[in-house]
């Protein structure tokens, strides 16, 4: 896994609640089997107009957000479907941190799993965020998963909680199959009383 | 199964379900890694997302979805894993065919890379979608690092008024607590609405139950669930049988039992539901109106509901049953089962449907195809102008041929109206099966208490 330490970089805000899988990346392109290459169809249905080409309106096609890699959003980021494409996609296209007042629980397991930081905050930082990255041009912020913080260089700071199993495989990089598989005798055992099998 | 020091305790997986949608990049992880699978005699495999619904699930036009499930049959060859292919007897929605396999039973642990694995609950299993890394941990270990869930008891009170199915209820829940209400929760449903639901009205609901946020739904088993799975092919048989049930009875949850939440909801208050928005929280009865956003209690509400409105192309106060329909979708893992089909084949008796919709009706598996067509609901159906396709999970996703054209408005049994989900532009209202079925006879909505059955 890759690992996380401490990031910074230029805030996209995409000020919508319930953002759903689907939308991150839609059916279509869940048929590919491999598992890179899905930047190109994050948003693709709200990147684009319904003759498919692109929406300038829409945030991540302002060339001010050009080059984001941390997404702030409205609650429960990430609901529905368990495809793991979503943080792929959203890996592919350069972020490395979203920020919400919540997500939904598969979608920020994966995100685990690939190295991409989901970060709580209450709704009230997260709204002061979002204001930020709307009006401030060219607006950064630092996420530090050693510490625990996220802030601006203009005086916005805030800390965040994380499961500690998950913030040191964070942090750590680490191969969690590994981990588990160093647990092999104990699993056996368990097979072996559970099913009659060795 | 243990505590490793320092990590979350590690959850043994007694049931693993596979198909082809979120497998083939966690078994190239295998391949990499030079793993194997550990228990291939614990994974269950399909194809069901990308399969054409057509006769004999033929032919396969798309190359892309053609390269997939022929990943999966190579990666089955290569890791020593039954397959149940397109042309295999047994054949169907991963949620489906785990039940009717007799696969899924109580006590076990249950995942899949897909949200709704939740569906397995029903028969007090602790069942819960996982991504693709996940898939490839259990394929590897059998085993997955989890932390101990909150949990939470939704209890229904009374008994499901004439006409309100399983589908209202869990439409209803939503409703009720919203998208997220249920998030880092385990539910328990209780209640005498539950204890009254067959084995396929809980599966409905535990199905719907990560459309609350929840990390599994589930409800104790009881009777149904035994004489559901009495005899099927991998359920325990003679003595074991016996042994099974016993040990099963047990699972029940004690009396005076602590929730970290409990939610109550009195069924009398239930009514058939059908859902105006773009996420399946965005619901109301049959015989009301399409909500106001300036009425929303927040701007974050009135911004998105304003924002569902402009896609579903609706207007606030409009009545439901006057929101008339171009499609009607009677599939999915969430209302493909027999009984679903039963249900609507007794609205579509006798009528036909309205000539300009176009109506589907997708079994969940071969074996809910065979049985169904075994009590002739297919000819009730096909006289009344449904197709009647083969099994997959078809327009619930639209990963297959079956997808809605742009603008094209459907009443769909499936678990989700969220925008472009049945096909870029389309616009998915979720109702039951009678719902639906009545919906494909009238071409508008309408409320199946008052229904002419012939």
């Amino acid at each position: 896994m890759k690992a996380f330490r401490t990031h910074t970089g230029l805030v996209a805000p995409l000020d919508r609640a319930n953002v759903d899988t689907d939308q991150i990346i839609p059916k279509e392109f869940l048929k590919r089997i491999e598992r890179t290459g899905f930047g190109e169809f994050l948003f693709y249905d709200w990147r684009r107009k319904p003759d498919r080409t692109l929406d300038p309106d829409f945030v991540l096609n302002q060339p001010r957000y050009k080059g984001a890699s941390i997404l702030v959003a409205d609650r429960n980021f990430g609901c529905g479907s368990s495809r793991e494409h979503a943080p792929w996609a959203l890996d592919d296209f350069g972020f490395r941190v979203i920020i919400a007042p919540s997500f939904a629980d598969i979608f920020a397991n994966n995100c685990v799993k690939n190295g991409l930081l989901t970060v709580v905050l209450l709704e009230a930082q997260v709204a002061t965020l979002m204001k930020r990255a709307q009006e401030i041009e060219g607006y950064r912020l630092t996420v530090d998963l050693e510490k625990r913080q996220v802030r601006d260089d203009s005086g916005f700071s805030a800390s965040f909680t994380m499961d500690d199993f998950n913030r040191r495989c964070l942090l750590e990089g680490l191969d969690d199959i590994g981990l588990t598989l160093q647990h092999q005798a104990e699993i056996a055992a368990y097979e072996a009383q559970r099913f009659g099998v060795v | 199964m243990c505590e490793p020091p320092g990590q979350p305790p590690l959850l043994y997986v007694d049931l693993h379900l596979v198909h082809e949608v979120t497998s083939p990049q966690a078994f190239d992880g295998l391949r990499a890694a030079g793993r194997r699978v550990r228990q291939p005699g614990r994974t269950l495999v399909t194809v069901d997302h990308n399969v054409p619904t057509t006769p004999g699930h033929l032919p396969i036009t798309d190359p892309i979805a053609a390269r997939q499930m022929e990943a999966l049959r190579r990666n089955c060859q290569e890791f020593g894993l039954t397959l149940y292919d397109v042309d295999s007897p047994d054949q169907g929605i991963v949620h489906v065919i785990g039940p009717e396999l007799g696969a899924t039973q109580p006590g076990l642990t249950i995942v899949c890379g897909d949200s709704h694995t939740s569906t397995h609950g029903a028969f007090g299993a602790l069942a819960f979608g996982v991504g693709t890394s996940e898939v490839e941990h259990v394929l590897a270990t059998q085993c997955l690092p989890q932390q101990k869930p909150r949990t939470m008891e939704i209890r229904i009170n009374g008994p499901l008024p004439e006409g309100v199915a399983a589908k209202d209820l869990v439409l209803g829940i939503i409703g009720s607590i919203g998208t997220d209400g249920a998030t880092g929760h385990v539910v328990e449903y209780t209640g005498e609405a539950v204890r009254g639901l067959s084995m396929e009205g809980r599966m409905t609901v535990c199905n719907m139950s990560i459309e609350a946020g929840a990390r599994a739904g589930m409800v104790a088993p009881d009777e149904v669930t035994f004489a559901y799975l009495r005899g099927r092919r991998f359920s325990p048989q003679g003595s074991a049988w016996d042994e099974a049930v016993a040990r099963w009875s047990a699972l029940r949850s004690e009396p005076g039992a602590r929730y970290d939440k409990v939610i109550e909801i009195d069924a009398a208050k239930l009514a058939p539901f059908v859902t105006w928005g773009t996420n399946p929280g965005m619901v109301v009865p049959v015989t009301g109106r399409v909500p106001d956003p300036a009425a929303a209690r927040t701007t974050a509400e009135r911004s998105a509901a304003e924002r569902a409105l402009q896609y579903m192309a609706l207007t606030a106060g409009t009545a439901i049953e006057q929101i008339s329909v171009d499609r009607v979708f009677i599939g999915s893992c969430t209302n493909s089962r027999i009984e679903d089909l039963r249900a609507a084949a007794r609205v579509a008796r006798g009528h036909k449907v309205n000539p300009k919709v176009r109506a589907m009706v997708v079994p969940g598996s071969q074996a809910v195809r065979r049985e169904a067509e075994g009590e002739g609901l297919h000819e009730i159906f096909r006289a009344a102008g449904f197709e009647w396709r083969d099994s997959g999970c078809s327009m619930c996703l639209g990963m297959n041929p079956d997808v809605l054209q742009p603008g094209e408005r459907c009443a769909s049994t499936s678990n989700r109206n969220f925008e472009g989900r049945q096909g870029r532009g389309g616009r998915t209202h979720l109702v039951s099966p009678m719902m639906a079925a009545a919906a494909a006879i009238e071409g508008h909505f309408t409320d199946i208490r008052k229904w002419r059955f012939q």
